[in-house]
Parts: structure tokens; sequence; C-alpha cells
């Protein structure tokens, strides 16, 4: 078992004709056959995109005009987002009204506010976003949606979920050295305002029968990981409870400066990497105070 | 993106803002056309630095006694003494750190008559992903400390993002300040116009303290603060140009013309890194093991040769740098685009320092292949933990 993806799913690529978009769907297609079944590209509807003659695929895919066409001709039920940032929130409110249920956006520097009006659009919909500004998720041996490197992962019985990508890597690359291996590694992005959040995710793990524990990885801007320490409090009196590792990162960042990721700050005496790790430690995850040894800890909190 | 307090005035009152008249003071020729452009008799001498707490700041250069960064002055050879006192001094503020920032630009305003001090900002509400007004009555003061000591007296309205700013809210707003009559009729019209610079400016902070209900019963905007969101720069070259570049370390400016997220810190080892996070977990990583980081810098994703060759650059600049740790695990950053551009940068400006590299991920075969083969005196770490105790070690021995 996994969560959101498996080999079963069917992606379109919104922005698969630029070069990050052809670069990663290449991955992807020789990442166990992920099921990747067409692009979209308003301009180039009816044309054919072909892999590269060095990736050796020799695979051809469908470009639609629109996401309802490609949604229509392929039965996708999943669309990654490779747009640039000044149309990857028409994009996303394109696959929205195309009932996509799930869009996951890789691309980095979409305005806040224009996440703000996407945020409004999913509330009545049946669409849930992951990301932006993400590495995506993966789900070893079966699909790959995003820009992960396939070959860290091992098939087994971890969840990873974080808001930075290379993280995500790490904690991967240590769960595989663990001999754990992953059931899914979900990458939420890095921004203030995105359609999936820690708690979601970890509702999914709770659930999921294959996954025995989970790593979270947070960091510094915005109150995410006290809010899902708490609720993991609220569920673990429910009798659901994982072990579970976790790691913030920014415990040395200056205040009121913005680390890289637009949502990565602390402002207003808010956000330090000090309550964060209280409020997760709090709720029975153990912390490490090292982003090396998060396999190591993890092994620890299995016990 | 920040910008001064005229700037912002200015932006404001172009969305038709109630402004006190004022004109920016840009070199000390600028003060008597200044102080003639006013009606007087009161001037309000005010520094122009992107830190706030300038009223209870204190010149570096003046004694201990003379008076802060905002100075009330009652006639006009009492501002312009004041101004020529103030232009091209050391500001040190509670936001500004010890060392605090020379004063370039003055800001003459009329004075005005006061009779309450509320304190509004607009911000984007991470926890309801909405524009959200602040409001409080306490203005003129820190609002930390209100949120802190009297958190009821803080109130909080979001903004439905499609529906836009409603008579509701206006009516919210209005109740949470207390207004009524004529200051409560300027709200209804000053609080959409505030939501429409907010928005169609794609600001990330506006923040009004104080906001102030003039003797004569006016609301008028008597400070502001705005910052800007980064990724939205690309619809916004208009203010792309009120960037004053004399307010940032000269290296983060070098960094920004190559698209490299890079800030700069006080400490020793220079860290060059791919995403956000691990840049983060690298600097806390170097301290977790006795040392301290000299930046933040994540190359990004999508960093080529010549990127990385800048980066490397900008950080062998910092003379407090006495070694360096490039630590990358590659996804869509290929670790041999890494390798070439280290491999560039150090034939480029020379090795003076101890340098550490771990290369994971995407092409890492690759990578290390073309450090090793470069002939370099290149320390070679198999994983995080690795790399970060022999740079400490080889900078601290």
């Amino acid at each position: 078992m996994s969560i959101m993806i498996n080999k079963n799913t069917r992606i379109l690529v919104q922005g698969l004709t630029g070069k990050t978009g052809t670069f990663h769907t290449e991955q992807a297609l020789g990442y166990h056959g992920t099921q990747m079944v067409g692009g979209i590209h308003p301009k180039k509807g009816g044309t054919t995109w072909a892999t590269s003659a060095e990736s050796g695929l020799g695979i051809e895919l469908p470009i639609f005009a629109t996401v309802k066409e490609g949604a229509d001709a392929t039965n996708a039920d999943a669309s990654v987002v490779y747009v640039p940032p000044a149309g990857a929130a028409a994009a996303i409110i394109e696959a929205i009204d195309a009932q996509i249920p799930l869009i996951i956006c890789i691309t980095e520097g979409v305005p806040v506010l224009d996440m703000v009006e996407v945020k409004a659009r999913l509330a009545d919909s049946g669409s849930r976003l992951v990301g932006p500004n993400c590495p995506g998720i993966l789900t070893p041996n079966e699909c790959k949606i995003g820009i992960m490197p396939g070959s860290i992962f091992k098939q087994g019985s971890v969840g990873v979920v974080s808001r930075s990508g290379t993280l995500t890597y790490e904690a991967v690359f240590q769960t595989t050295t663990a001999g754990l291996g992953q059931t899914t590694a979900v990458g939420i992005g890095g921004d203030p305002v995105k359609g999936t959040e820690f708690i979601d995710v970890l509702d999914m793990f709770l659930d999921d029968d294959e996954t025995k524990s989970i790593i979270m990885i947070g960091e510094i801007g915005g109150s995410a990981e006290e809010e899902a320490a708490e609720w993991l409090m609220e569920q673990a009196k429910l009798g659901r409870k994982k072990p579970m590792a976790g790691f913030i990162a920014g415990r040395t960042a200056p205040p009121g400066r913005t680390m890289g990721h637009a949502g990565a700050v602390i402002s207003g005496g808010k956000g330090g990497a000090d309550d964060k790790i209280a409020a997760m430690e709090k709720a029975g995850i153990v912390v490490s105070p090292s982003p090396a040894k998060l396999g190591e800890t993890l092994l620890q909190a299995i016990g | 993106m920040n910008i001064h307090e005229y700037q912002a005035k200015k932006l404001l009152k172009g969305f038709g803002a109630p402004i006190s008249e004022g004109v920016p003071i840009l070199s000390l020729a600028d003060i008597d056309a200044a102080i003639e452009a006013l009606p007087g008799p009161v001037y309000v001498v005010k520094s122009q630095i992107h830190a706030g707490g300038r009223g209870k700041g204190r010149f570096t250069e003046l004694g201990s006694d003379a008076k802060g960064g905002v100075r009330v002055s009652f006639s006009a050879d009492e501002a312009r003494a004041n101004a020529q006192e103030m232009f091209g001094k050391t500001l040190v503020t509670a936001q500004t750190g010890p060392a605090g920032k020379q004063v370039n630009r003055l800001y003459l305003e009329d004075g005005a008559q006061i009779d309450r001090e509320l304190y509004l900002s607009i911000l984007v509400d991470r926890e309801t992903s909405k524009v959200s007004f602040v409001a409080s009555t306490e203005g003129g003061m820190d609002i930390e400390t209100v949120a802190h000591d009297t958190p009821e007296k803080i109130h909080t309205i979001g903004i439905d993002p499609l529906g836009g700013i409603s008579d509701a809210d206006c009516a919210t707003l209005n109740a949470a300040f207390e207004l009524s009559g004529m200051a409560a009729d300027d709200g209804k019209k000053l609080f959409p116009i505030l939501y429409k610079a907010f928005v169609e400016t794609d600001m990330s902070l506006l923040e009004i303290n104080p906001l102030v209900v003039l003797e004569d019963g006016h609301l008028r905007v008597l400070d502001a603060k705005v910052s800007f969101d980064g990724n939205a720069g690309f619809r916004h070259a208009d203010i792309a140009e009120l960037r004053d570049e004399t307010e940032e370390d000269a290296k983060e400016i070098e960094a920004s013309k190559y698209d490299l997220a890079y800030i700069a810190l006080d400490g020793e080892i220079g860290c060059m890194v791919n995403g956000a996070g691990l840049a983060m977990a690298t600097m806390d990583i170097i301290k977790l093991y006795g040392a301290t980081p000299a930046n933040f810098l994540d190359v990004g994703g999508g960093a080529t040769t010549e990127k990385v060759t800048a980066a490397f650059k900008i950080i062998t600049s910092d003379p407090q740098v006495k070694g360096i740790l490039v630590n990358i695990f590659g996804g869509i950053m290929r670790c041999d685009v890494i390798a070439d551009g280290v491999v560039q940068a150090v034939k480029d400006v020379g090795l003076k320092v101890p340098l550490v590299v771990r290369l994971e991920g995407t092409k890492v075969e690759e990578g290390k292949a073309i450090i090793n083969n470069s002939g370099l005196d290149v320390i070679a770490a198999d994983d995080l933990d690795d790399a970060a105790q022999k740079i400490v070690k080889a900078v601290k021995g």
C-alpha cells in the first residue's frame, strides 16, 4: 500500500514541452513505468511529444490544448504542474475546473496572493493540491510524480512528509540505508500558502496499513508543525498512533529573514524552531538534533 | 522587498489614502526647499531606514542626550537644525542591530494634531490562507507587546479572496477601532483603499502604526511600512525601482543578480547548498558541531555552472570565511553541474581556505569524478554528518 499515488495513477503534465517538464517526465517514465499519459499546451494541442534520443525510452505522448480535453481523452486522475510562476496559478485553477482529483505543483516562486485565490477555489472542489514549491510525491517501485531522485528510494514501511525537498531526500536516503524503505514520500512544499498541510498527509499515513512509522520534517515559519503536533495528540487519544521521528530546519536562522523558502521566516517572535521542536516532542515525536541522523532517530523511535 | 516610509506613503496616496503633506530629503542641499514646500509651523523630521523603532533609536555619532530618529520640530529653524544634525549619521534602533544604519534619506512631514492612535496592518494569514486585517486600538506601541500582554485588544479580520472586502468587513473594522461619526465614514473609504493597494501591488505586509484620528475627527495614515512579495516582482517593474540598495548587504545584492538565495551571517564557515531546507539544516549542523555559519546559500534547483561559480565567488569574497562546505543532494540539481561550477570557480579565484564537498543524488558518480580528476585540494565527505565534522575540524583544528 501507499498513499495518494500508486502504479495505477495516470498523470498529465502541465508544462511538459518546456526543458524542466521534459527532463522530469523522462525521469518519471524511466521510473518503474510511471504512467505519464499526456501533456498540456494551449497552442500545441494535437501534436505529439517524444522522449529524447539519449533517454533511450522511445516513448511518445499526446499533447492536448486543455486539461479538460486531456483528462477526457486519457482518463487521467492526476496532473503535475511545471508551468513557470506567472502562469502556475492559472494552470492549477484549470486543473481544478477540469476536476482532476490530485494536482501536484512543482513550480517555485508562485506569488502568494495567487495561491490565496487558488486555496479559495480548492475549498469547494473535489481536487487536492500538493505544493507549490515542492518536490512532488513518490511511491517506491510504482509511481514518481515530480523531481525526487528515484534511485535513493526502496520499497518499505516509512512514510515521509516534509516542507523541504532536499531534506525529503535526506530522510529517504537514510531510511533506505537503515533498511526500512518507504511507503510514500510527500513533499508539501516551502510556501506559506499551500494545498496540502502536514495534518492531511499524517492522516493518510495513519490510515495506511503498510506505513509502520513516519518521518516529519518541518522548518521555521508559520505554525503548521505545532498544529500537526496538537492534532497527533488528539489522534493518539483515539488510539491512532505510529512511531515518529522529526526534524526542524532553521534553528540557527536569524529572525525576520526569509530563508530561501517563501514560508521560512520567523516573524513577530513566531515561527521559531524551539517552539516547534517542543510541540513535536510533547506529541511523542523523537526530534533529531541533526539532519544526518533521521534514520537513526527513527530506529530509536520504533524501539 | 522593503521600501522606505516616504515611498510607501506616496504609493498609498496614489490609491487615495489620507496622508500628511511631506517631502523626501535625499541630500543636505534638499533641506531648505523641503521646509519651504510645507506650511509649518510644526514639522516632523523622520529618518528613512529599513528598520522600525526609529523614534526611540539613538545616533552613534551624537551624545546620549541627543534626540532620536524621529523629531517633532516647532519652527522652520528647528526643523532645519534637526535635519542637518540627523542626515548622514548612524541610527541604532531595536531592529538595526548594534552596528546601526546610516541615515542617507530623511522625510520632512507636516505636523498633525492627534486625538487617538490606532494600529492597522494587512498581511497574508498562513493559518486561514486569507488576506487579513489586524486591528487594535493600541496604536503607536510595539504590537508584539500588545499581542503578548493584552491579546483581547487585537482583532484579526480575514477577507474573502473571491469576494474582496465587504461593507460588513468595514463595519467590523470600525467597531474594532471604536470609530464613529466622521472617522467611521473615513474608515469605510480607507479600508477598501488599503486592501486594493495591498492586492494590486502584491504586498506581503502593510503596517500602519499609527493610524490616527485627528483632532478634527478625520483619519490619517501617520506611518507606513510596506514589504512586497518578491515572487510577484515580475509583474511590478515600477515597484522594483523603489529598491534602495544602500539598505542591503553588498554580497546579497550580488547574489540576487544571479537569482541565488543568499543571506550573510557572521560566522566562519561558508556554505553552498541546494534547497532551502537543506541549506538551513547545514547551518544547524555546523552549529551543532561547534562552529558558526558565515551564510545561508541555496543555489536552487536550476543552477548552471555560471551560477555555481558566482555563488562560490560571493562566499570567498567574505573575509570572515575560514572554510567552505559544499553540500549537495541532487534532485533537480545535478551533482556534475555543481562539481563543474566548483572546479571552475576555484580555477578563477583560487582556494585559500579548506573546502569540503559532499555530493549525493542525481549524477553523483559523475560529480565525484569531476572533483577527483580536477587535481584540486578538496576534502571529500561521505554524508552530511561526515561533511560537517570535517569542515569544523579543518577550521577549528
